[in-house]
């Protein structure tokens, strides 16, 4: 039989279909992975009964001939989407002990189209962090390694590090993120996997825990394009619980994958060759241009003029939402609560202790601009830019259909090399922020490889609601680039 | 403009973040590098230009004026570090 875990969403539906293997075979394959690869440190909590017992019931479904879209996919749920029954902690240790008693929208449409759970995967403490270091529950650790026979641990991006990883380690057919300023996009290219974020109000943030609620979006990582598709299809959709959730249609993304490029303009905005990008960046996007071209597109030039402006934007706006979001951590309704002589007392020393450094630094520089006498300055001021940015965006895409870009300025680094410099670390999603800031959609592709033998992205961004364009344009890199190397790691931990 | 030690104190005073000495001196260059690299926003010219909060492109829908009190207090409260006779508990607030 084939490696069950090797499978893609789409293959692995079509043999449950012909009885090939059953759902709980499937889901008992990558427990097993799930297991043999703890050191890479992805879930937080793992779910295997929880996963059983739902594999068995798409076993029945599939015998009773009333399958459902995913059925017996075992994916991994971040840990930012609230699990009834299930601990959900942010990667927080203020949320440490919080057991939700609903569930969020998000992962209920892929219960109710069958999926099954592994487990809550590990991410940067409130999503905030781009190399999955500021987890109160440890570093995740990228699958895959350099070839310079160093064989240091890599950082699998951020924030949603360990569904990258563990999609990327083949330890779950796909997985949930959330992207705020690329926390999807930019650990999918720093994992070889597939990985989009949805226009902003295409998935409910109901249920998910907030960093920066007009960012804030979920969306899915997967080996392939069609697989993302796959969970799209089952996330998306309007929800009364979020007031910021569209009522737009949802088509079926899978039903007219097409990479039927010819014809089409793709844009590239002159803006994204940033000073100190690596030659290999360079070299990547423009081969990903000639193939495109090959297969009859159109490359224009773009100006998306207020780029440069995007992350010190994202630095205002998103760290004053954070401030807002974070007050209701005050040891009172939920999670850690530390014994202070009075209330104040109480709120200082348990949002001090509950807080890592990454996430106070955030509270605290959006605390400072929203406060009386520099709102205007700061935050007013990052929000007439975001109109700015998101301007420059509806005037490219007059002139193209998509945007190419490189999804990350860098290959995956090494645990703490960025460490000690937050604007270095920053710097990280300067090719993903401008997207976010103007809510559209992006997706990152697996492209190539570097010299050092680490996986490289392509982003490709759309209209507001033009998944399915992002869908075909990311079909057709993935055709031509025919990415199909692999981490080192999977020769070992299967060898059991 | 730059922070001093005092602003950032009275800022995680704003923030209910108690903060030792030691992490009060290495929050300021920090925050400080931060607003620095933010500060290139005052080149972008923005005399004309609206504010943008939200992205959503969509009109808020309202939903019926009804008081309920959602009847979920036991849910609401089952994480509640204390609760006392379907009540939150806080430290004394008044003498």
């Amino acid at each position: 039989m084939t490696e069950l875990t090797n499978l893609t969403i789409a293959t692995a539906l079509e043999g449950l279909k012909n009885k090939d293997f059953t759902a709980t075979e499937l889901t008992q394959a990558h427990i097993a992975a799930v297991e043999s690869a703890r050191d890479l440190n992805c879930f937080i909590t793992e779910t295997p009964e929880i996963a059983l017992k739902q594999a068995n019931e798409a076993d029945a479904r599939y015998n009773a001939g009333t399958a459902l879209a995913l059925d017996g996919i075992p994916i991994g749920m971040k840990d930012l989407f609230c699990t009834e029954g299930v601990k959900t902690t942010a990667a927080s240790k203020i949320l440490g002990n919080f057991v939700p008693t609903y569930e969020s929208t998000v992962s209920q449409k892929l219960w109710n189209a069958g999926c099954t759970m592994l487990g809550k995967l590990n991410l940067d403490e409130f999503a905030m962090g781009s190399a999955n270091t500021t987890s109160a529950f440890g570093n995740v650790i990228n699958p895959w390694k350099p070839n310079d026979g160093s064989n240091a641990d890599l950082v699998p991006g951020g924030s949603s590090g360990g569904s990258s990883a563990a999609v990327a380690a083949q330890l779950c057919l796909g997985a949930t993120g959330t992207d705020t300023g690329g926390s999807i996009r930019q650990p999918a290219a720093f994992t070889g996997i597939c990985g989009i974020k949805p226009t902003y109000g295409r998935c409910s943030r109901w249920g998910i825990v907030a960093f920066a609620s007009s960012l804030d979006q979920a969306g899915a990582f997967a080996r392939t394009t069609e697989d993302c598709a796959l969970l799209l299809n089952a996330m998306c959709g309007h929800d009364p619980k979020d007031s910021t959730s569209s009522r737009q249609d949802v088509p079926d993304f899978t039903a007219t994958l097409n990479d039927d490029l010819k014809g089409k303009k793709i844009g590239i905005p002159k803006e994204y060759r940033v000073d100190g990008m690596p030659d290999e960046i360079e070299k990547i996007w423009s081969q990903g241009m000639e193939w495109l071209k090959d297969q009859g597109a159109e490359i224009v030039d773009v100006s998306l003029p207020h780029t440069k402006y995007a992350l010190p934007t994202y630095y205002i706006i998103a760290p004053a939402e954070c401030s807002s979001n974070l007050a209701r951590y005050d040891g009172v309704r939920y999670g850690l609560r530390e014994t202070g002589d009075d209330l104040r007392d109480m709120y200082e020393l348990t949002r001090a202790e509950g807080f890592g450094e990454e996430v106070q630094r955030r509270i605290m520089i959006g605390t400072y601009v929203l406060s009386a006498g520099y709102y205007d300055a700061y935050y007013i001021k990052a929000q007439k830019v975001r109109r700015l940015i998101t301007e420059d965006f509806d005037k490219a895409f007059e002139q193209c259909e998509a945007l190419l870009t490189p999804t990350a300025p860098s290959s995956a680094f090494a645990i703490g090399e960025n460490d000690d410099d937050p604007i270095k670390m920053y710097l990280n999603d300067v090719f993903t922020v401008p997207t976010s800031m103007a809510g559209l959609p992006g997706m990152s592709v697996p492209a190539g490889l570097d010299s050092r033998g680490l996986p490289l992205g392509l982003q490709i961004i759309c209209k507001a609601w033009d998944e399915q364009t992002v869908f075909n344009v990311a079909r057709g890199i993935e055709k031509a680039a025919n990415f199909t190397a692999k981490p080192q790691i999977l020769g070992l931990s299967r060898a059991a | 403009m730059s922070l001093s030690r005092e602003d950032v104190q009275k800022v995680a005073g704003l923030a209910r973040l108690r903060m030792t000495d030691s992490q009060l001196d290495e929050m300021a260059p920090k925050l400080n590098s931060i607003l620095g690299f933010v500060e290139q926003l005052s080149e972008v010219e923005t005399d004309n230009v609206e504010p943008l909060s939200n992205v959503a492109r969509s009109t808020l829908s309202l939903r019926k004026d009804e008081v309920n009190d959602g009847e979920c207090r036991d849910k609401v409260l089952a994480n509640a570090p204390e609760a006392e006779e379907g009540f939150y508990a806080v430290p004394k607030v008044v003498e």
